[in-house]
């Protein structure tokens, strides 16, 4: 059998399984950015039990790996009395790991704007919400934009986790393919190289575009 | 609602603990392949030759963009159909050691590019050969920026070794795995790992950061 057919023959169960991978990216996108933005500010509240209770998720998402986290998610929380469908606990868990690595970027990029930016908004008397929202954390993003871009690949990367607790995403229909077919290069190395167009030709891309788009949008294009 | 059992805990300790020593054996051989070989990349992509260069380059952001779980069930699965059989502990350390080296070889990259060029004219101006080029001057200079992120990926790879458990190597997500099926609890053996991972990632970043402001010192850096 050439590769054209064993393509032809098994299209449909990558394009299902690369949807899936899709879905699963953004949901847990979403999560990790929600989740980094929060405790990336919690981390430089001037309250200690604030700053404590981010660190703590910090440090226990980032210490461990993902693959503990999500088994963890997915076979203990139930004994808690908290079930997840596979589909859900696949993001929940992806984004709270990213998520978690994501704050700490937040606080790099916060803390990396000049203190004088700080002091203006406050001499224009700038309500502390107004300033960080419209001064503070415009240029903050566009200093953090570069990292995240690093981080949004490892995010898809990691979707290809949630296939061990069988969400069928393009992972786990390479395995169903190369369980079948028995031809596991070509399994195998389709699903990478779709996972390689995803990475290069679509996510970072884009990355780059937004980082364009920022540094219009603040005059420093 | 739920019930910790100590004596569970206790009863399987002894055989997480045995797992953790091969999950660091693994760590510890991937980061030595990664190390090496990372170097390789690394040096590849400043020959002359501007095919060479393009070509290592698009095989490091390959394999960097693509997830380190299918490489590893890639390598695995692939060598059989070529009449190459290889165990799992071979299959997994060639998978994650290539993985990370194609991170550690932008970490070196780096480090290379934060030599002033001006240091490469001194050594063509003093008719320096380029094995000692590199080993006496920009090396040494080239080290210290990349300490940082040699350290992160040491700390990343440990992290990463669960994944070898899908072929079956014996390292700690492994075992929990196995006591989980056929003691029908999950609880203790998947939390005892979380917390083993932690009681080592956690110190290991800190030894690093330790690690790396003594070699900044003992190089007279800041």
């Amino acid at each position: 059998m050439s590769y054209w057919e064993f393509l032809a023959q098994n299209a449909p169960r990558y394009l299902d399984g690369t949807l899936v991978t899709i879905a699963q990216f953004f949901l847990s996108a979403m999560l990790a950015i929600l989740l980094a933005l929060t405790a990336g500010l919690m981390k430089l509240s001037r309250n200690v039990a604030v700053r404590w209770t981010a660190g703590v998720y910090i440090e226990i998402f980032r210490g461990t790996s993902l693959l503990i986290q999500l088994y963890w998610i997915f076979f203990v929380l139930p004994l808690f009395g908290l079930t997840l469908d596979k589909f859900y606990a696949g993001f929940v868990a992806v984004g709270l790991n990213l998520g978690a690595y994501g704050a700490e970027l937040v606080r790099g990029g916060i803390q990396s704007v000049p203190k004088g930016q700080w002091e203006a908004a406050y001499a224009i008397s700038m309500s502390p919400a107004k300033r960080m929202y419209r001064i503070i954390l415009p240029q903050a993003l566009l200093n953090m934009l570069p990292p995240w871009g690093n981080l949004m690949i490892e995010l898809l990367k990691a979707t290809a986790l949630v296939s061990l607790i069988s969400v069928t995403d393009l992972m786990f229909e390479a395995k169903q393919i190369n369980g079948s077919t028995f031809l596991s290069a070509q399994a195998f190395g389709t699903a990478l190289i779709i996972y390689y167009i995803l990475a290069r030709l679509i996510v970072t891309p884009f990355m780059r575009w937004l980082e364009r788009i920022m540094a219009r949008k603040l005059g420093r294009a | 609602m739920f019930d910790w059992r100590w004596d569970f805990t206790f009863e399987i300790l002894p055989r997480l603990l045995q797992a953790t020593l091969n999950t660091l054996a693994a760590a510890g051989i991937g980061y030595g392949i990664a190390v090496v070989l990372g170097l390789v990349f690394a040096l590849a992509q400043r020959t002359p030759s501007r095919i060479v260069t393009m070509v290592v380059r698009e095989c490091v952001e390959f394999i960097r963009s693509t997830p380190l779980v299918l490489q590893i069930f890639f390598v695995f699965f692939v060598g059989p159909q070529f009449g190459i059989r290889l165990s799992p502990w071979v299959a997994g350390m060639i998978a994650i050691g290539l993985h990370y080296s194609a991170y550690l070889s932008e970490v070196y990259r780096g480090g290379l590019e934060s030599v002033p060029k001006g240091q490469w004219e001194a050594c063509t101006a003093l008719n320096l050969s380029t094995t000692k080029t590199y080993f006496r001057v920009i090396i040494p200079q080239a080290l210290p920026p990349s300490l940082a992120g040699m350290g992160n990926y040491l700390v990343g790879i440990f992290k990463d070794t669960p994944m070898l458990s899908v072929i079956g190597v014996a390292e700690l997500m492994q075992a929990a795995n196995a006591i989980g099926g056929s003691h029908y609890r999950y609880l203790e053996p998947y939390t005892m790992v979380g917390i083993i991972f932690l009681a080592i990632s956690l110190p290991a970043a800190g030894l690093i950061r330790v690690f790396e402001a003594w070699v900044r010192k003992k190089l007279g850096m800041n």
